[in-house]
């Protein structure tokens, strides 16, 4: 299981990445591998407002169909809309290509409530 | 509620090492996948595949009055049944509701095996013991056997391999064989779940491992309930439980095929005759999603111009064809292929209409 040091993580299991206040959320290599074979994705609108915890997007497998929640507030800036068409690459890179949307964070100070590495790792095992 | 512990398939160790993924499955602790439901659902529509099907139910029956007295307890015909052949039959209650649909196989002109639902052994066996009569003897012997369905359009050339020593082949389609070794019978039955071509194995418990890996080894791929529920889907074959109920009669789950009214006396024959002769209201009927969406799932909404027509029972991505696909009992009069209709996901409403069954058709 792949869990990189450099991202912050939640226990609902998205990862988050922010650079210069813009949020990139997915969700982690031990979700993707729970969840099994991707088919389907539903991803929010650009310029929808969201507050931590909200549900924001919809990952569909074979048997289920599971809600992402927004790690931080703020504005989605971009979905990632390569997924529609192939949402096989949250299987296949969930840390890369299969990024799922970016947040502009309205609250800084939420970003502490997210989990390093070690401590999602710690949850999971 | 305490829950008793979950049983362990003889085939187990094999799905360790193989990595399945176990889930929980009517009391049992199943493989839903190996290496993914998509891929394994390709393997046995294109080659063949190997799933653990030891958790279904046997129940034997035996005696002189056991083709008779099964024939007022089963909608098939029974006596009417040729030796080493098998019929998809219902065990219905009082009132013409669906017990349990499962596979009658006639061992000899007195011996009968049943397969019932992992389910529904229990509730299958205490209703068969409340109705015995003398002259017939039930064994349930659902714990005592290993069982492996082989499925796939090379599922014949596999069953050579496989069963070469024995001096069987793949049994037809709905017919039986069987050989005796030195830890009991087992029974080949030409049966399946799938649509493909293949058979269904029956043996000893502990022959069970020494199969299931012959069976890879000569090129099946191990295949869990999860393909096994797709597989099934496409064809429009139901789930008892999901498709099928004892608030229910096979004739509204459109299955009046497998019911012989012109036979003699049989439990819930009366209710069926009448729902007959007054016409049924509602009707299980396939459904499929003609626009790209997400995949429709059990519980969801339909409407028919624009009012409520019913919700999914069975209901999925069919990943032979690429789209939703699902059963629904509906109103008769928007049973009609082609029909159309929405599927409520999440507040959306996506197009779907009444498709024909099966939804796929193995090319031959």
């Amino acid at each position: 299981m792949n869990i990189p040091e450099n991202l912050k993580y939640t226990a609902s299991h998205e990862w988050v990445s922010i650079k210069d206040g813009v949020a990139t959320i997915g969700i982690t290599d031990h979700a993707q591998e729970e969840l099994s074979e991707l088919v389907y994705i539903e991803l929010p609108e650009q310029g929808r407002q969201v507050s931590k915890g909200d549900p924001v997007a919809v990952i569909e497998s074979v048997k289920a169909a599971s809600d992402i929640y927004a790690p931080l507030s703020g504005e989605i800036v971009e979905p990632n809309l390569e997924l529609a068409d192939d949402p096989s690459r949250v299987n296949k890179d969930p840390h890369g290509e299969g990024w799922m949307l970016r947040i502009n964070i309205t609250d800084e100070s939420e970003v502490d409530t997210l989990l390093d590495a070690a401590t999602y790792k710690g949850g999971i095992s | 509620m305490p829950t008793a512990p979950l049983l362990h398939s003889p085939l187990h160790d094999e799905h360790l090492r193989h990595d399945g993924r176990l889930v929980d499955f009517a009391g049992w602790k199943m493989p839903v996948q190996y290496t993914g439901i998509l891929e394994e659902h390709r393997a046995v529509r294109s080659g063949c595949g190997a799933f653990d099907i030891s958790h279904m139910g046997q129940v034997f029956l035996s005696g002189e009055n056991a083709a008779g007295w099964l024939n007022g307890i089963l909608t098939g015909n029974i006596p009417e049944m040729g030796e080493k052949t098998s019929l998809y039959t219902f065990m219905l209650n009082e009132n013409g509701g669906i017990i349990d649909d499962l596979i009658a196989y006639r061992l000899g002109p007195d011996s009968f095996l049943l397969v019932v639902n992992a389910s529904m052994v229990d509730e299958d066996v205490t209703w068969l013991q409340g109705h015995l009569e003398d002259g017939v003897i039930l064994e349930d012997r659902s714990r005592q056997f290993a069982a492996i369905a082989i499925q796939g359009p090379k599922a014949e050339d596999l069953a050579r391999e496989m069963l070469g020593e024995t001096g069987c082949t793949m049994p037809a389609r709905n017919t039986l064989a069987y050989f005796t070794g030195a830890s009991g019978t087992t029974y080949l039955c030409g049966t399946g779940y799938t649509g493909e071509p293949g058979f269904e194995m029956i043996c000893p418990l502990q022959d069970g491992p020494q199969w299931f890996n012959k069976a890879l080894q000569t090129g099946a791929v191990p295949c869990g309930l999860g393909a096994r529920d797709s597989l099934r889907l496409e064809m429009g074959f139901p789930l008892n439980g999901s498709d099928l109920s004892p608030a229910r009669s096979p004739l509204t789950a459109g299955l009046g095929f497998f019911v012989d009214l012109e036979k003699g006396p049989f439990i819930g024959k009366e209710v069926l005759l009448k729902e007959k002769q007054d016409g049924i209201r509602e009707k299980l009927t396939g459904i499929e999603m003609t626009v790209k969406g997400p995949p429709p799932r059990p519980g969801y909404a339909l409407f028919a111009n624009n009012e409520a027509a019913g919700n999914l029972c069975s209901a999925g991505l069919s990943p032979s064809l690429g789209n939703g696909i699902g059963l629904a009992y509906l109103p008769v009069a928007l049973s009609r292929i082609d029909t159309a209709l929405e599927i409520d996901i999440r507040g959306k409403r996506f197009a779907a209409r009444v498709a024909k069954k099966p939804f796929y058709r193995p090319p031959r």
